[in-house]
């Protein structure tokens, strides 16, 4: 069995980045492969100059919603940044970002956070997910 | 809570799923093959995760056991 995780990032709200962070640092700490390609608004997520601003949240999150996410922060969560940097210093977690996603937000690597491994195109992304498990959030 | 010889404590009170097992993760690290880690959470999660992430690294689930909302587990390197 390969067990490799891939999950792929679409969403650039906070709320779907925690969440994907979480998935990938359980998968880290039990000693799996894990691989996050990065598009879209995932990817502009990721832009050094706003990874830590405030990136909302999905429309169903609603006004209750949001206090209760806004309250896990205040209570010491980790943001979404730190966990998957810890991810990274326990485990093997590779981030790549979507090369054509790149293209469409006009973006060079070195617009990106330092969290980000580097840059591969779709076909990369399969042949490194091999037969594992692929999440797309 | 009797005279098990363990090196490392981690106390992970407070902190939300995924925390727990991080903090785990690398307390083991710093451990030699044999020695004992003991982890304290309070995520309910933990009663599963910690079964499993010792089932999935091979580290021994040595003593659990929970009181006043707390969580306690001893693991072995293996």
């Amino acid at each position: 069995m390969d067990e490799t995780i891939s999950i792929v990032l679409f969403s650039g709200t906070d709320d779907k980045l925690q969440a994907a962070a979480v998935l990938a640092a359980g998968a880290a700490a039990l000693g799996r492969p894990v691989k996050i390609f990065l598009q879209y608004w995932a990817l502009d997520a990721f832009r050094a100059d706003r990874i830590m601003t405030d990136h909302g949240l999905v429309p169903e999150a609603g006004a209750a919603g949001k206090a209760a996410v806004d309250a896990a922060a205040k209570a010491g969560q980790a943001h979404w940044t730190e966990t998957l940097r810890m991810a990274k210093e326990l485990g093997e977690v590779d981030i790549q970002a979507c090369s054509a996603s790149m293209d469409i937000l006009k973006l060079q690597q070195s617009d990106l956070d330092p969290l980000v491994d580097g840059v591969e195109g779709v076909a990369a992304f399969y042949i490194n997910a091999g037969e594992g498990q692929i999440v797309f959030i | 809570m009797n005279n098990l010889d363990i090196k490392v404590k981690v106390d992970a009170s407070g902190l939300a799923c995924p925390l727990p097992i991080l903090k785990a993760t690398q307390a083991i690290r710093t451990v030699g093959p044999g020695e004992l880690i003991e982890v304290v959470a309070t995520d309910p999660g933990s009663v599963k995760d910690f079964p499993a992430w010792a089932g999935s690294t091979g580290h021994a689930l040595v003593e659990s056991d929970s009181a006043n909302g707390k969580y306690r587990f001893v693991f072995r390197h293996k």
